[in-house]
């Protein structure tokens, strides 16, 4: 019997290609080819103008350049603005940008020319060479101004408000003001990024002869892509081919599209009648594809003495920049998954969406849940500081209980479906989080430090992730008749690890060797139907279709063993690509099967000899029978009810220096609850890099706007995301499996989880270390030192009674 | 991200190079790299002419000896760095330069062009000031020797004249009975100094009769203070002659407040190191 994969740790078969720099990314593509071109683009200066003249004379006198495209270049569906991706009822004023800007810019790094040239260098002295006339406009720069509407993004959007929506679940006014005690909080993050190592790309080849498009593009989305592309360049969808190489990280910000260049590209690749590529460099990444996080949140509680919330009222306003093509889902996500593992009596949750002349807003790895977790944890905390209660027994308090699942929460999560949680074991995960971090200790190591006169602080934040969003996935299981398995699934890849966990479930639903499985993501040709890698729904809704897929394989392959072998299905076993009749030496290998599977006429092998006319079938029946088709393949789609939702808790114990200020990790601990786990390993690494990056969100980065809406920090020298000696050395994690209900396997997605409670997390253990209250995140040194002077007069014990 | 065109010329000798320089305005130097090519990158210069001098020979030394260290203009900060003969001889050099970037700009980074590009938030063209060194430069009009004090004109600007190549640095030993520190707090590892201080002590008898602080970050030029006659509030001393300012990362407040943390720290070290020496000596 072949060893159980699924659960261990099996090493990345992908990392040999990437650690030797083997991999392929859209950038390395046609290299070769002396016929390909190569784009720049002319982005606005301005956040805020209208666009009176644009100058491309000299453009073309430019040795090497062969075309430029501006707005009024562009015809029929092109001329038109880019979709709007995700529309909501409650989304009444959205907008999106035009490929190229058509009168009026809203933000610095929006596209107003496209230049294709010979090399890159080319192509940027060019659009050096554009001239465009604006007439200023005052920008709108960040919530308050946006708020304030002293001056519009879009004219047509009074208010600045994209959208206003409100969920209740009860009555959460009603409550507060009964409650017994009651607290007010205002709450604020600021923007970050993804900042994937690879930026944005695409490369576009038309071939005249066949008439056929074929798109590379760095995208969480192919198929996606495939549909824009398109539909923009009026293509029948079978003329359209999108895929997706290695990908250098998304993070989330490849899953909008399409980007104005992935259009772009391959319009000037069919104009030209030459391949054209386009590489987004690090400073048109940083203002020109798209940020998140910015919200400033005022929260009402009530509650009772033991700290049980009985009603809870959070309004909050999001930025979501210049545009929405990625809809509400951002602050969608904040509201409804604020409220983590926690069941408040009552609950209203009112946001407006809100424009400003900024870089547009789409989900960045844990997409509005560091938000809602921290407002949700700083609540907690503040709950446990006011009722002098330790933090732990608070959120023990308010936890749903784990014989409460399936839980309803009463609202409508970001996928349109009832909020409503699969399982879990918050008590259980808690128990763990405690003893890992040794929170029961803390106070005697707090005593230790202060008498080397050092400063510490722990802090604890739980959240609720809701992963694998629908609509489905697809899986297609080719056994070849060299026993090898070709699978193909539509979602694409960025990194993290889908051909070792996906080739896992295979070996171990179809019984073959590891090593005999490759995987290809991605790729419009092999799987048409996909929906794309987000909201950590790639292991859920792809591996959930590879296995139901492989089954179907499966099935088949026992059938015709059994016919061949003169045995019972119910007798047959397959491993290691060999199928056996329990008990004896009689078996056949699956090489063997897929030939017989596919009935031939000629023989090109040895092998293929055994398929032939004169070998194989009954002469009384049609070689491949009415309800049959020929290969041994098997194919299934996943398209579950709702989301799973994974949870966990992070843990971290933080020194600050009582002098400059500084901010050190002593400890971080992280308990994690995804379900069944397919590759503990990879898992891990999803945690680790996923904590990395939210101690980057907590005390390094952010998007530093001038009030002329210019980013003072668009390079990786200024924007500080962290470097490896930042990040915590180790990270101490412990895994509990509350496997799902909802899919075969019974797994939750895994690859946002790190990332969520950063915030929350780190504004805790400083909160208590320095024994005043952190309401806003990112924090430096510097801001820290401001907050020390602030409450200078105020001695720590008095903090607590100041928020009453 | 791509530069602007320009013209590149790499000469094989050092007299081909201020040829060049002098018939070409726009021309500048490339040495390292890891200032002017991101710079070219961002198109935020845009030289009508690189002059690569790496091809140039012995400009690569490290040499030491008992009055100093001469730096040759394409030794790198790590080679500075790994010198034991250096580090003894002048112990600020090997503080100051862990301090310059990571190691991978280290190993192409040249220490007298960062010299040169006269940044106050780098760490060299402080030491150099704070230890009174100098520059050697040459043109087609012959050398000179550039003291340290003469060398910054403005923010990121030296005094050397457009056509001039600076060859080699001379950074002065450490005198007997004297010592020195080094300390910065940077946003992450390798970072650009938030404040960086530097301390030169000399002592006789164990007395302190001469104490000088440079400073990174927290002026335009690179800034000297001598607060041998205020050791009781050096930081309040030096903080009459720095101009902390607000940038993305840190309030001028802030800024001030390490230059307090940091300058009574580093000259204690300074002392204590001052006293080691002096220590050491008389065992040898």
């Amino acid at each position: 019997m072949t060893t159980k994969l699924f659960g261990t740790k099996v090493p990345r078969v992908e990392d040999q290609r990437f650690l030797r720099g083997q991999g392929r990314y859209v950038d390395d593509l046609l290299t070769d080819d002396p016929r390909l071109l190569h784009a720049a683009v002319l982005r606005s200066p301005h956040a805020h103008a209208r666009i009176t003249d644009i100058d491309v004379a000299d453009v073309l006198d430019v040795e090497g350049v062969l075309a430029v495209w501006t707005y009024d270049d562009l015809v029929d569906a092109m001329a038109e603005p880019l979709p709007l991706l995700i529309p909501h009822p409650t989304l009444t004023h959205g907008r999106t940008q035009y490929a190229l800007a058509k009168d009026e810019v809203n933000y610095v790094g929006e596209a107003i020319a496209f230049v294709v040239a010979v090399d890159r260098y080319v192509a940027e002295d060019a659009v050096a060479r554009i001239r465009v006339s604006y007439d200023y406009l005052q920008p709108v720069v960040g919530i308050a101004a946006a708020r304030a509407a002293d001056r519009l993004v879009h004219d047509d959007v009074p208010g600045n408000v994209g959208a206003r929506m409100e969920q209740e679940n009860g009555d959460a006014r009603a409550a507060i003001a009964d409650a017994p005690h009651t607290l007010t909080l205002e709450l604020d993050v600021e923007r970050s990024a993804c900042t994937p190592m690879e930026g944005r790309g695409t490369v576009a080849r038309w071939d005249p002869d066949t008439s056929r498009l074929t798109v590379w593009s760095s995208t969480q989305t192919s198929t996606g892509v495939r549909g824009c592309v398109a539909a923009k360049l009026g293509l029948d969808l079978a003329k359209v081919d999108v895929i997706t190489p290695d990908v250098g990280g998304g993070f989330g910000v490849k899953i909008n599209h399409p980007w104005p260049e992935e259009l772009l590209v391959p319009l000037a690749a069919m104009t030209l009648g030459r391949p054209v590529k386009f590489t987004e460099d690090r400073r048109e990444h940083f203002i020109s594809s798209a940020h998140e996080r910015a919200q400033v949140h005022h929260v009402e509680v009530g509650f009772d003495d033991d700290g049980r919330v009985l009603g809870l009222n959070v309004e909050f306003w999001h930025d979501h920049g210049a545009y929405t093509p990625y809809g509400l889902i951002v602050p969608i996500i904040t509201s409804t998954q604020l409220l983590g593992p926690y069941k408040p009596l009552n609950y209203r949750v009112v946001f407006e969406s809100l424009y400003t002349n900024t870089v547009i807003v789409t989900p960045y790895r844990g997409a509005g849940r560091p938000q809602g977790c921290f407002v949700m944890e700083r609540t907690m905390d503040a709950i446990s500081a006011y009722l002098g209660k330790d933090r732990t027994e608070v959120r023990s308090t308010n936890f749903i209980q784990p014989d409460e699942f399936p839980y309803e929460h009463g609202l409508v999560f970001q996928d349109g479906r009832p909020l409503t949680y699969d399982s879990g074991d918050y008590p259980a995960s808690l128990a763990k989080l405690k003893a890992l971090v040794g929170w029961d200790e803390f106070e005697d190591f707090r005593a230790e430090m202060a008498e080397q006169g050092r400063r510490v602080g722990i802090g604890l934040a739980c959240y609720v992730e809701g992963t694998g969003v629908g609509p489905y996935e697809g899986a297609h299981v080719h056994i070849e008749t060299s026993g090898k398995v070709k699978v193909a699934t539509g979602l694409t890849t960025q990194g993290q690890g889908h051909q070792t966990a996906f080739a896992q479930i295979v070996a171990d639903t179809l019984g073959v060797r590891f090593e005999d499985v490759e995987i290809t993501t991605g790729d419009t040709r092999k799987m048409p139907y996909a929906v794309g890698t987000f909201a950590s729904r790639a292991a859920v809704m792809s591996g959930s279709a590879i296995h139901l897929a492989s089954l179907r394989a499966r099935e088949k392959a026992l059938r015709i063993a059994a016919e061949a072998l003169e045995a019972s299905e119910d007798d047959l076993e397959i491993a290691d690509g060999v199928v056996t009749v329990r008990g004896t030496d009689a078996s056949i290998d699956l090489g063997t099967v897929a030939v017989l599977s596919n009935p031939l006429r000629y023989a090109f092998d040895e092998a293929s000899k055994a398929a032939t006319q004169f070998s194989v079938g009954d002469p009384g029946k049609p070689p491949v029978a009415e309800d049959d088709e020929p290969g041994l393949e098997g194919k299934d789609f996943y398209s579950p009810e709702r989301s799973t939702f994974a949870n966990g808790m992070h843990a971290v114990i933080v020194e600050t220096d009582p002098d400059t200020a500084e901010i050190t990790i002593l400890k971080y601990a992280v308990v994690h609850d995804c379900g069944h786990l397919i590759n503990p390993m990879i898992v891990e690494g999803q945690i680790h890099g996923g904590v990395a990056q939210g101690v980057g969100g907590a005390l390094y980065e952010r998007m530093a706007y001038d009030e002329s809406g210019q980013l003072l920090n668009a390079s990786f020298m200024d924007f500080l995301m962290p470097y490896v000696t930042e990040v915590p050395k180790t990270i101490d994690i412990d895994h509990l499996e509350t496997p799902s209900p909802l899919n075969p396997l019974g797994i939750k997605g895994a690859g946002e989880a790190g990332v969520i409670p950063s915030a929350a997390v780190f504004a805790a253990a400083i909160e208590d270390a320095e024994g005043f209250p952190i309401t806003a995140m990112p924090i430096s040194p510097s801001e820290l030192f401001a907050l020390r002077l602030e409450h200078a007069d105020v001695p720590a014990e008095a903090i607590a009674e100041e928020t009453r | 991200m791509k530069p602007a065109p320009f013209a590149f010329l790499r000469p094989a000798a050092l007299e081909e190079a201020l040829a060049a320089l002098a018939r070409e305005p726009g021309a500048k130097v490339l040495a390292g790299g890891q200032s002017l090519v991101p710079l070219l990158s961002m198109r935020l210069a845009a030289p009508s002419m690189l002059v690569d001098i790496n091809a140039l020979p012995d400009l690569g030394h490290v040499s030491v000896d008992a009055a100093g260290v001469r730096i040759g203009a394409l030794a790198r900060h790590a080679h500075v760095l790994a010198s034991a003969e250096a580090a003894e001889v002048q112990p600020l050099l090997a503080m100051a330069l862990s301090h310059v970037a990571h190691p991978t700009i280290r190993n192409r980074g040249t220490t007298v062009g960062s010299l040169v590009h006269a940044d106050a938030a780098a760490e060299m063209p402080m030491v150099l000031r704070l230890l009174e060194g100098s520059v050697d430069v040459a043109s087609v009009r012959g050398r000179r020797t550039v003291p340290a004090a003469e060398l910054f004109a403005g923010p990121l600007e030296s005094t050397l004249a457009h056509d001039e190549i600076a060859v080699e640095a001379f950074f002065p030993a450490l005198p007997a009975g004297a010592g020195v520190a080094f300390a910065e707090i940077a946003r992450r590892h390798g970072d650009y100094a938030l404040v960086g201080v530097a301390a030169m002590v000399e002592t006789e008898g164990g007395e302190v009769v001469r104490a000088r602080l440079g400073y990174v970050s927290v002026s335009d030029v690179p800034v000297v203070v001598d607060v041998t006659d205020a050791l009781d509030d050096p930081a309040g001393k030096a903080l009459a002659d720095l101009e902390p300012a607000e940038d993305i990362h840190a309030t001028a407040a802030y800024r001030a407040h390490l230059v307090k943390v940091l300058t009574p720290r580093v000259l204690a070290d300074a002392i204590h190191h001052a006293r080691q020496k002096t220590a050491q000596r008389k065992k040898s």
